[in-house]
């Protein structure tokens, strides 16, 4: 009887594959794939990137899709692992033959793969922030979050404007914090800030008390965290009880509100700098990325009854931009989507206005981003300081 | 350092602290009773968290609260009823290996109910902005009602386990089940209410950190870790040595954060525990007849 079971267990697994196999064989479809972390650690980046390229591509295709033909998305799910990121990414390249990748979610996982997709000739569009993907640039590797050097250059602008000279940073121990520390202490010079205290913490940390009670003993003016989640909500928190009154600057990772809501009154004040999809109902009607900012929001919260992340603006912005090389390339060729992709110019997404060239694949300029605080609970311009 | 900074040190290594104790208390309730290290754990103190966060925006933060309890304890019940009493036979490896299974099974449930975002809860008094200065060290009001809540629970442990009848029967199971069996002590059912009261104490520290350190579906599997070390570090079966070893642990990492760079925290905290297994295997406050008959 076990045997029987066991032969039929292989059975309908051989058959399963086997049709589903079948299924791929479909002609004309152009296959896209794309890796997120749609479970595990950085869920909070994949969850909303996968449902917004899953909207995303159900209405291009009921539109009738690019050229003529459907697209067909393959989403894999890479739980933020570095490993599992590459061997989806092999897959995808072998077996499944997609004409380009969009994702990962992570700084991390998007190194590990940078050699792949360079190597297969396969072009990626990360919705990672890093800015060590595009630099050096490598010929088919493009990124749509802003590069993490604006971010920093941000923060120092708009530290000297308050009259900030002496900082304290704290960084999450991750591909993200560690980047975003190094363009921090590499850019501080430049505008006259000195770092007195710089500290990376564990990402899963569920109290930095102790290490901001470090950061209290120095005389510094501001505290910068660049980090993902819990740490963005913790430190607000940690500072208030700490009777720590100096302004909190934030990385571009703090763009969803849920965090806000997390952190509660001691959100209150936070600065930091972000592309415009947080603010697009304060945005002026004539502003150039207002039109697809609004079109992106409403779509995607009326469907998923939850707000919108620069995350999933991000990942819009990639399955955006590949479409955009497809329909112009008029090809399926992966040479001929890259060549394509790097000619894109003037192109409004939720990031910014994107123009690629041979030297620069995150096709984003220092404008892409604006400086915000939280008033009231609510994302807001940070005004006339 | 002046004064207040050690203080302010004390109280962060405090209330970290008692976060590893209140997931420590629960692996030596159900490995006393059982002689198993149940690796869900920490999930029992997502779940408390998330089900308080639900209710929350429902009722006041009490009733809520004690929901949260009360539903994280039918759930640790369910989990013994249908898993570990069917698995009586398995060795007690075996059983651990399911109780790993269990702690994803509850992650993964946990992401399809909720989703992948972090609650908090809100403050039981003030806000995310109020702070107490005790001597010149400040701490969040929330940190006053875990330390409470930490040491009624150790109180109520210790006064159920010396002097109750229930307590006691417990107690015997974990010594020798089949005696306590021939004895006329209801071993199912006594191993049952461990899983409960575990799952209980478990899911109330879920809900008093979750202001503070906010509740995640995937945040259990952090906390098992350092959970299980404070365990073994307070020597495992001892649930009020579990409490004081959490707090020890939370005040060396408080301490090394002052003097060295806070990356290298975790280290520390490993390197102290292999220097206890190596000179003490039994656990900092554990005896070593007793841990020589145990079966690990």
């Amino acid at each position: 009887m076990k045997k029987f079971l066991a032969a039929l267990l292989v059975i309908s697994v051989v058959l399963l594959t086997v049709s589903t196999s079948c299924k791929q064989k479909e002609e004309g479809t152009v296959k896209i794939g794309a890796i997120f972390a749609v479970t595990g650690g950085a869920s909070f980046l994949g969850a909303p990137e996968a449902r917004t390229v899953e909207m995303v591509v159900d209405e291009i295709n009921a539109a009738g899709g690019i050229n003529g033909k459907q697209i067909e998305l393959i989403i894999k799910d890479s739980a933020a692992n570095p490993e599992k990121a590459i061997s989806f990414t092999k897959q995808l390249i072998e077996e499944d033959k997609v004409v380009a990748i969009i994702g990962p979610s992570t700084s991390g996982e998007t190194m590990q793969i940078k050699d792949l997709c360079e190597s297969y000739k396969v072009p990626l569009v990360a919705a990672a922030a890093a800015e060590a993907i595009v630099d050096p640039v490598a010929g088919y590797v493009f990124k749509t979050p802003q590069k993490d050097s604006y971010v920093a250059k941000w923060i120092f602008k708009t530290m000297q404007s308050m009259g900030i000279k002496r900082i304290g940073v704290v960084a999450a121990n991750s591909g993200f914090g560690n980047a975003g520390k190094g363009q921090l202490e590499k850019y501080a010079p430049d505008f006259g800030i000195e770092i007195l205290i710089a500290e990376t913490y564990d990402r899963a940390a569920t109290d930095l008390t102790a290490l901001l009670t470090k950061l209290k003993a120095q005389n510094i003016d501001a505290v910068v965290n660049w980090s993902i989640v819990p740490a963005q909500s913790i430190v607000p928190k940690n500072m208030k009880q700490l009777g720590m009154d100096i302004p909190l600057f934030q990385s571009h990772g703090f763009g969803n509100i849920k965090y806000v809501e997390a952190a509660g009154e001691a959100a209150e004040g936070i600065i930091f700098p972000a592309g415009r999809l947080l603010i697009a109902e304060k945005l002026p009607d004539e502003h150039p990325q207002k039109e697809n900012l609004m079109a992106y929001k409403s779509a995607y919260e009326s469907k998923f009854g939850e707000d919108v992340s620069t995350f999933g603006g991000h990942a819009y912005d990639a399955i955006m931009l590949i479409v955009e090389a497809i329909k112009k390339a008029d090809s399926l060729e992966r040479t001929d989507i890259r060549d394509a992709l790097e000619s894109i110019s003037g192109f409004p997404g939720t990031g910014g206005i994107f123009t690629f060239s041979p030297s620069d694949h995150n096709g984003l300029g220092m404008d892409s981003l604006e400086m915000l605080t939280v008033k009231n609970g609510q994302f807001d311009f940070l005004k006339g300081e | 350092m002046s004064v207040e900074q050690v203080l302010q040190y004390i109280f962060a290594g405090i209330t970290v602290g008692s976060i590893y104790a209140f997931v420590a208390i629960g692996y030596n309730i159900i490995y006393n009773a059982t002689g198993i290290i149940n690796f869900a754990q920490g999930e029992f103190v997502m779940l408390g968290g998330m089900i308080a966060y639900t209710f929350s925006g429902l009722m006041p933060l009490l009733p809520a609260v004690v929901l949260a309890v009360l539903i994280t304890s039918a759930v640790g019940s369910v989990i013994e009823s249908v898993f570990i009493r069917r698995m009586r036979k398995t060795s007690v490896l075996g059983m651990i290996v399911v109780t790993i299974g269990i702690s994803i099974l509850l992650r993964e449930a946990a992401l399809y109910i909720w989703d992948e975002q972090i609650r908090a809860l809100r403050f039981f008094t003030g806000s995310e902005i109020s702070s107490v200065n005790i001597f010149g060290a400040r701490i969040s009001p929330q940190v006053l009602w875990i330390l409470g809540i930490t040491t009624i629970i150790v109180a109520g442990l210790f006064l159920f386990f010396k002097f109750t009848l229930t307590g006691q029967a417990m107690r015997a199971c974990s010594e020798n089940l089949r005696a306590a069996k021939l004895c006329g002590i209801r071993t199912d059912s006594m191993v049952n209410l461990s899983f409960m009261l575990s799952a209980g104490i478990g899911a109330l520290g879920g809900c008093v950190v979750s202001p503070l350190t906010q509740t995640h579906y995937a945040m259990g599997t952090d906390l098992a870790i350092k959970g299980f070390i404070v365990a073994i570090l307070g020597g495992l079966g001892n649930a009020i040595a579990a409490v004081a070893a959490g707090l020890l642990l939370g005040l060396i990492e408080s301490f090394s954060i002052s003097i060295l760079p806070m990356a290298y925290k975790d280290v520390i905290s490993i390197i102290i525990l292999l220097i206890i297994l190596v000179v003490k295997p039994s656990g900092i406050f554990g005896s070593r007849q007793a841990s020589s008959m145990k079966d690990y």
